[in-house]
């Protein structure tokens, strides 16, 4: 397949000389008043590589031009605080550990290419997010995915579902990032629109981050990594539709990207090696937008101008025209800005490791962007109307119609199992649900054990991981969300889930410090959705600003809807914590035996957006649980103390399921059994199965209960004991109700995946 | 002066710090080696770390069968010197034709990671020297393409010979014999899927049964060949 390359190119000359040329505009998602807007800051109409240019940096996924005003909020009401040395704005966040170390992460979705092709939509997700690390300066050290899919039964779950498992595994596992934890969630909300959201961890010497600016006029503009194809150009391919011949063929592009996670490797691996020799004045990932946006934000970011002989950069199709170039999302490409008594230094350690390195263009001292095509000019603009002056909308809000009518249908009023046997069997049945059940089936796809730095992965609430060697300090990270509490009360949901991820973090033993989110709605130009995600924002806002640790970046990923169906809003929250020591952290599990199991946290009659109701009822109504983010400041407090006095032998978040899917997780993690009593007065439904927010299993060693009961009280922190651990006990044994033995439990847990998929 | 072991690195290689930490744990020296480079710089042993070499490119291991650096290999295995491949190397092995048999795709057809229960089968080796015949170790086990599969006279005469190293209890990749690992007729090369430099810690790792491998070989190249 060839292209017609007698079609005459659209230079700046040309548009110049035929201002009424008809332009597809509204074709690449412009408006009338945006298009009049180019024509203004150019002063003439666009070429069509201009045109595809703003088309796509205008975008809502590049320009965040409905989400910038409430965004904005983060920045507003962000603590201060000297750990952070990036934030928003960056390709990711960094926050210093301690002197010498710093940690850049970030969470970003990936949902609609992994609908379309789940295996390389997944891939190329998990791809692009590795890059943004890099482009810090930082390693990356370890991946987490948080992902939703529709009803497990459904047939294209068994399509989508394998396949973005399949893409995650294969990229993160051959590029050699452990994956350390994350979530699968099912509902029936999500079929349309599965999320994938993935999130990596990398970590620096502070002295080498990295900046995006194209500074230092006479400094070259390197492109390294893959040849630049025709896969991914999306929308952009109007503009060339309207000049080729009229082939079917010629349109049988791939929208979506493809991976190849071995060059990714090796762009890790040259641009530390660049990194550490002191080689790069300025780096920037291609990502979404190709070279567009590299050029246009690194360009942007510095002092000048920009330069750029498009027909040097290496190309793996034939024919392509500029605006192909300038807009393919072909993957595992970085670009490069360096000195010039350096450029052979970069080319040559580049070709060292096999990897593509090409010098296209100098920064120059025009303030333009300005990029030719063999000695044509087909671009012309000033970059920060690209980068950085994209409309931006102050879409309606309203709140949903039916929200009402859903906050009085309360699942505390639904009928509940009324005897032991009807409880023990809603255990058994919860346990083997699909949001509940053993995720191993998806996890034991991804290594998550390369660098020899993992401490903790899944199942425990968090991921940890070493950084230093010497020293044992560590980082813990958690993502989570949940979109049914969110569609309840998307202010409430969205601190629920950040609430969760601190916890989750925190229950290892270390200590939150920093946010990213990646948030996931409907359209935007529904004001219902509208509304969901400026509540879901300033919940999110005010959660960090009362946790006192910042959003450090993310993500935002709209039009997540089927006709008029939206997903529940579904906003997905990190948390990234520190720990002095990892071999202090404390594990899920229920310790020794004879060892102390006790709750911490008050149980309420909280049902309402609960997987109980889901579960049995397949009910979602009434109002969330509440959420006291003072609790959880002080339940994390006390963790971390407990942790480094080792007054702990295991520690669990209560989440979905509530007490009783926590007991069933810490009885199959550990091969031990346990002995409960509940409290006197105790209603055992509601104990088992409420999800009160701010609460955590934890197990005691021999001789700390008093301390630790102590330690609780000091900061008014409830306490219960619920039991005891028990070599001797075959799993679950409830004193005065029932018991469970192991083999019933684990059968009901285990195995569940793989066999609704039909495996 | 501790012993060297060479840890080559090809495009693609990813365990080749978890190898480096493990040398080091067992109290050698590592040194890196370039896949693109003859030097073998000194080195007493070699160490061919799990990974995807040139993106598994053809077949797992089959371009790096091709690179510089494992002609000096192939030449100094012939002449007696250790060397080992776990996962990615162990394939390299096969394909270098270093060892028997070849590694292909998991009978359930994914990639699987799970803590593997092994036996030790023979200390016959350089490898594995200090381990009593026998014992039970538990490696991670990481991959997609780790079934070990010869002919039937191939399996035959390893068993004969005793040159099945490794064997699964719980078998998780449909391999041949419940075969993890398998030796060379001389013993200094071995091979095998699960992964010993991943079991060196009890932080990370899920036994600490790993640091043995790489005991055995500097035992080895302190007393010599004694078999």
């Amino acid at each position: 397949m060839t292209r017609d390359l007698n079609v005459a190119v659209d230079t700046v000359g040309v548009a110049d000389a035929t201002p009424d040329e008809k332009q597809p505009w509204a074709e690449l998602g412009l408006k009338d008043d945006e298009y009049q807007r180019i024509r203004e800051i150019l002063g003439r109409r666009p070429t069509q590589s201009e045109l595809a240019m703003y088309s796509i940096m205008w975008s809502e996924h590049c320009s965040y031009k409905s989400s910038r005003v409430h965004l904005r909020q983060f920045g507003q009401k962000n603590p201060k605080t000297p750990r952070l040395l990036a934030g928003i704005g960056e390709n990711a966040g960094v926050v210093a550990i301690d002197e010498n170390i710093a940690v850049t992460f970030k969470v970003e979705s990936h949902n609609h290419p992994s609908f379309v092709e789940p295996k390389q939509g997944a891939a190329t997700g998990v791809g692009g997010i590795i890059r943004d690390i890099i482009a810090m300066g930082a390693r990356p050290i370890a991946v987490m995915d948080s992902l939703r899919f529709g009803a497990i039964d459904h047939p294209d779950t068994a399509r989508v579902l394998p396949g973005v498992v399949d893409g995650i595994g294969h990229y993160g596992n051959c590029v050699g990032l452990p994956n350390i934890g994350g979530e699968t969630y099912f509902d029936p909300s999500y079929q349309g629109n599965p999320l994938v959201n993935a999130l990596a961890v990398g970590v620096l010497p502070r002295a080498r981050l990295q900046s995006m600016q194209a500074s230092g006029t006479g400094n070259v503009v390197i492109l390294l990594g893959a040849k630049t194809g025709l896969d991914g150009i999306g929308g952009v391919s109007v503009l060339g539709s309207a000049s080729f011949s009229e082939n079917a063929e010629d349109d049988a592009r791939p929208a979506v990207q493809v991976g190849d996670p071995f060059t990714e490797k090796l762009l890790i691996e040259v641009c530390l090696e660049l990194f550490d020799a002191g080689l790069v004045v300025g780096v920037q990932d291609l990502g979404g937008a190709g070279l567009t946006c590299a050029l246009s934000e690194t360009a942007a970011a510095g002092d000048g101008g920009m330069h750029v002989d498009l027909e040097l950069v290496p190309l793996r199709a034939e024919g392509m025209e500029p605006h192909d170039i300038l807009a393919s999302e072909s993957q595992e490409r970085m670009l490069l800005i360096v000195d010039p008594a350096k450029a052979e230094e970069v080319l040559a350690r580049s070709h060292r490791w096999g990897l593509l390195a090409t010098a296209i263009g100098t920064v120059t001292g025009s303030g333009r962007l300005v990029v030719d095509f063999h000695g044509q000019t087909v671009v012309d603009v000033p970059p920060k109307s690209l980068a950085d002056e994209g409309p931006v909308y102050h879409r309606p809000l309203a709140e949903p119609n039916d929200l009402g009518l859903i906050s009085v249908d309360r699942a505390e009023t639904l009928p509940r199992p009324a005897t032991d046997e009807e409880i023990r069997q809603t255990v058994l049945d919860m346990a083997a649900s699909p949001n509940l059940c053993d995720k191993s089936w998806i996890t034991e796809q991804y290594d998550s054990s390369v660098f020899g730095n993992t401490v903790l992965a899944t199942p425990h609430d968090a991921g940890v991981v070493r950084l230093d060697e010497r020293t044992g300090v560590g980082i813990a990270i958690s993502l989570d969300g949940n979109g049914r509490f969110a569609r309840l009360d998307p202010y409430v949901g969205a601190q629920l889930s950040l609430a969760e991820a601190y916890r989750n973090v925190a229950v290892t033993g270390a200590t939150p410090i920093a946010i990213s989110d990646c948030l996931n709605f409907g359209s935007p130009e529904d004001p219902h959705v509208m509304w969901q995600f400026e509540r879901a924002v300033t919940g999110i806002a005010d959660g960090a600003q009362k946790l006192g640790i910042p959003v450090t970046g993310g993500n935002v990923s709209f039009y997540n809807q089927t006709g008029r169906d939206a997903i529940h809003p579904t906003p997905v929250l990190g948390v990234l914590g520190v720990i002095d020591d990892v071999a202090r952290r404390i594990p899920l599990g229920l310790g020794k035996t004879g060892d102390t199991i006790a709750l911490i946290g008050t149980t309420l009659d909280e049902l309402s957006g609960s997987e109980w109701a889901n579960v049995v009822h397949g009910h979602l109504g009434g109002v969330p649980p509440k959420v006291d983010l003072d609790h959880e400041m002080k339940l994390a407090e006390l963790l971390a103390r407990l942790a480094g006095t080792e007054q702990l032998a295991a520690a669990h978040d209560l989440s979905e399921g509530g007490l009783a899917q926590a007991m069933v997780e810490a009885i199959c993690h550990s091969g031990l059994g346990a002995q409960i009593l509940l409290p006197e007065g105790a209603d055992p439904f509601t104990y088992l199965f409420s999800e009160s927010s701010g609460r955590v299993l934890v197990v005691i060693p021999r001789g700390q209960e008093l301390a630790v009961r102590t330690a609780c009280e000091q900061r008014g922190l409830p306490i219960t004991p619920l039991g005891v651990t028990d070599a001797n006990t075959d799993g679950l044994h409830l004193r005065d109700h029932f018991d469970i033995g192991r083999a019933e439990l684990e059968a009901a847990w285990k195995g569940r995946i793989g066999a609704r998929l039909g495996e | 002066m501790s012993a060297r072991i060479g840890i080559v690195t090809f495009p693609g290689s990813l365990d080749d710090r978890d190898a480096a930490r493990a040398v080091h744990l067992a109290g050698a020296e590592p040194v890196g080696l370039w896949h693109d480079d003859t030097a073998l710089a000194g080195v007493d042993a070699v160490f061919l770390p799990g990974g995807f070499s040139y993106g598994d490119a053809l077949r797992c291991g089959a371009i790096a069968r091709f690179s510089q650096v494992m002609d000096s290999i192939k030449r100094a295995a012939g002449a007696g010197m250790p060397v080992v491949g776990v996962c990615n190397g162990f394939q390299v092995l096969c394909e270098s034709h270093l060892l028997p048999g070849a590694l292909v795709r998991n009978a359930h057809l994914r990639y699987r990671n799970r803590p593997a229960r092994l036996r030790v089968e023979t200390d016959r080796t350089a490898w594995t020297r200090l381990y009593e015949p026998g014992t039970e170790v538990v490696f991670p086990a990481k991959h997609g393409e780790g079934r070990y599969v010869a002919d039937e006279a191939t399996l035959d005469e390893l068993e004969r010979t005793g040159r099945v190293v490794f064997r699964y209890l719980d078998n998780p990749n449909g391999s041949m014999r419940d075969i993890a690992g398998v030796t060379n007729e001389a013993g200094n090369v071995v091979g095998l899927m699960p992964h010993p430099e991943h079991a060196v810690e009890a932080l990370t790792g899920p036994s600490t049964d790993g640091l043995g491998v790489v005991a055995s070989v500097l035992t080895h190249l302190s007393e010599g060949v004694s078999r």
